[in-house]
């Protein structure tokens, strides 16, 4: 682990969903667990990445920490402060902090507000600076990502999904955060356009002290972002680490599995992966 | 004598802002057995090719306007509609991306593979659910005979595949084509799924193409892969061979885009980016069609003005570029990303 202070630690955490059944009289009929007791932290500027399969959890536990859910127990703290059952109002001043940026480029963003209003929407909420100001902060934030300044009198329908997420990553930048949530930012893009937001993540990170929850399925992503990597099945962290060791010589059964059923752009290999496979066979389960 | 040979095929697609070429003259040839990986991007034609094969291009507006997909001695073009009916599912075999939209919600697994068997084979109620129970051992389904009874929302995403592949094999067809059949699951199920692709095509001796986005995936299973950009090949080799020495700067970019999971200082580095995006098919530049964001495009080369043709650079190995890697001589212009 870094020296740097920790910014984020998260003890325990755990959301239960009730699913309720009757008309007159409501009872639980089961819980599903979807964080099952998850502990992790990050310090200043450096990425945890979270990878799982679908239904892991890993979505769940990025908008807890948020407090965009309210878990059902355990611990955020963020500067050493306690996020869970912190007031709505000191909640809403700390939010400038963190900030959380959505897979789909489509639907994240509104389509009937223009790409400057998107962008310095954050700016209005907190009442930060004036409208001139507001105006030239935008102009700033568009630049920093990559983004033609002269198109924020545009529409997000106008533009591609690379570009929309270029947006997505600028509203999130509006407020000065330390941490951004990344839930699986470049799952919806193509390899190429992905490259370009991955790597305009990265260069944010190291010019503005970023930190970053990293959230994906794709393991090969992740590597490529992230400092630590949590592994979660089931609402539960498996294995967790430096990257370079939970990837490079893995523990526990499922990394493995997960790791063997990555396909890698290497035929000659393709034997030796499927043997390796078969042998892990027993570490997954389908319904 | 090839399988299926697919000659200058062109699928357009006519609106009211003019000609999309979405298939703009791609051929390959395709023998019993083997497998073609075909990869690009959204948009790149991929999809279209597949569905000009079996026939099934929304007309209008898209419609072949020229080419030719000879497939067992028959051009695909010129059959009718009803001849085309005997040939898909029959010989010709489709799964798609998602498994859940492609099964009828509405209708029991067991009926959904006899009404195949049905229709093509005409086999009685007693075959066809016989049959039908080999089929889903054969794609390995537990508790096949029970199953039979269930509705598609019983069973998950990587099971749904298994169901639409087994659909797909009940009349033993001579070709499969897979559109993105793994891309919607995960990807511990995805290495299953594909596992078992490759092994029911050593088994049935039928030949595959995969359609995806991955490289990754196209390395796993394909004999011949070809790569599509902006509705044509640019680039086409043996599966080692592309992977080994790839030629086109397309290829290579969209090798370097993808992070690596076992490389060294992936963390530290950048990935390789292409700048921009695809050219709007509706009126393509008559030009190599990656020049504009092409790193090796230089400001006296032709790639702007003139068309690059395919050639063949090594025996097998065809590329449709000026600039290939083989033949540089200088570095690439810097371009930002």
């Amino acid at each position: 682990m870094s020296a740097k202070p920790l910014l984020l630690e998260v003890g325990e955490l755990r959301k239960e969903f009730h699913a309720r059944s009757g008309f007159f009289v409501e009872r639980i009929s089961h819980t599903v667990k979807a964080v099952d007791g998850v502990s992790f932290s990050i310090a200043e500027g450096k990425t945890l990445g979270l990878v799982g399969e679908s239904g892991s959890g890993k979505s769940t536990t990025g908008y807890c920490v948020l407090q965009l859910m309210k878990p059902t127990s355990g611990s955020v703290r963020f500067e050493g402060r306690e996020l869970v059952g912190m007031g709505r109002e000191e909640m809403r001043k700390l939010r400038s902090e963190m900030q959380i940026v959505f897979q789909d480029p489509y639907s994240s963003l509104n389509p009937r507000m223009t790409v400057g209003d998107i962008v310095g929407e954050p700016l209005l909420v907190h009442g930060v600076g004036l409208r001139k100001e507001r105006g030239a902060r935008v102009r700033e934030l568009l630049d920093v990502v990559g983004f033609n300044p002269g198109f924020s009198n545009r529409y997000p329908h106008e533009f591609s999904g690379g570009q929309r997420q270029r947006i997505g990553v600028a509203r999130a930048l509006a407020l000065n955060p330390k941490l951004i949530v990344c839930d699986e930012p470049v799952s919806a893009l193509d390899v190429s356009i992905q490259a370009q937001i991955l790597n305009l993540l990265k260069d944010l990170q190291r010019d503005f002290a970023l930190a970053y929850l990293f959230i994906s399925h794709d393991l090969s992503v992740v590597r490529a972002m992230s400092d630590d990597i949590a592994v979660m099945k089931d609402g539960k962290i498996v294995e967790a680490g430096p990257a370079d060791v939970v990837y490079g010589s893995p523990k526990n059964e499922y990394t493995k599995a997960l790791l063997a059923s990555v396909p890698v752009p290497d035929p000659r290999r393709m034997r030796d992966r499927r043997t390796e496979r078969r042998k892990l066979a027993h570490a997954l389960t389908e319904g | 004598m090839a399988l299926l040979e697919v000659d200058d095929l062109r699928t357009h697609f006519f609106t009211r802002e003019g000609a999309v070429r979405a298939v703009d003259g791609i051929s390959f040839s395709l023998d019993k057995g083997e497998t073609v990986g075909i990869v690009g991007e959204s948009g790149c034609g991929k999809s279209v090719t597949a569905l000009s094969i079996m026939g099934l291009i929304p007309k209008p507006p898209a419609r072949i306007v020229s080419g030719s997909i000879m497939f067992d001695g028959r051009d695909l073009t010129k059959l009718s509609e009803r001849e085309l009916e005997d040939v898909r599912g029959r010989e010709i075999a489709m799964i798609f991306q998602d498994p859940m939209t492609s099964l009828n919600p509405t209708l029991k697994i067991g009926t959904q593979i006899t009404e195949v068997l049905d229709r093509h084979f005409g086999m009685s109620k007693d075959q066809a659910r016989r049959r039908a129970i080999e089929l889903l051992e054969e794609v390995r389904i537990p508790r096949a005979a029970e199953r039979l009874e269930d509705y598609p929302h019983r069973f998950s995403g990587g099971m749904r595949q298994r169901v639409m592949i087994a659909i797909a094999l009940a009349c033993n067809p001579k070709l499969l084509i897979a559109d993105e059949p793994t891309t919607a699951l995960d990807v511990t199920v995805q290495a299953q799924v594909l596992d078992l692709l490759e092994d029911l095509r050593e088994e049935h001796d039928m030949a595959l193409i995969l359609i995806t986005h991955d490289m990754g995936v196209v390395a796993e299973v394909a004999d011949q892969v070809a790569v599509m950009y902006a509705g044509q090949i640019v680039e086409q080799a043996g599966g080692e061979e592309l992977f080994d020495r790839p030629e086109h700067p397309y290829t290579e970019a969209l090798l370097g885009a993808l992070p690596e999971l076992e490389g060294e200082n992936v963390r530290e580095g950048r990935l390789v980016a292409i700048p921009g995006r695809p050219p709007d098919l509706i009126d393509p530049p008559e030009a190599c069609r990656f020049a504009a964001r092409c790193p090796y495009a230089g400001p006296h080369d032709t790639c702007a003005t003139v068309e690059p043709q395919l050639r063949e650079l090594r025996p097998g190995h065809w590329v449709r570029s000026q600039h290939p890697a083989s033949e540089r001589t200088r570095e690439p212009e810097a371009v930002p990303s």
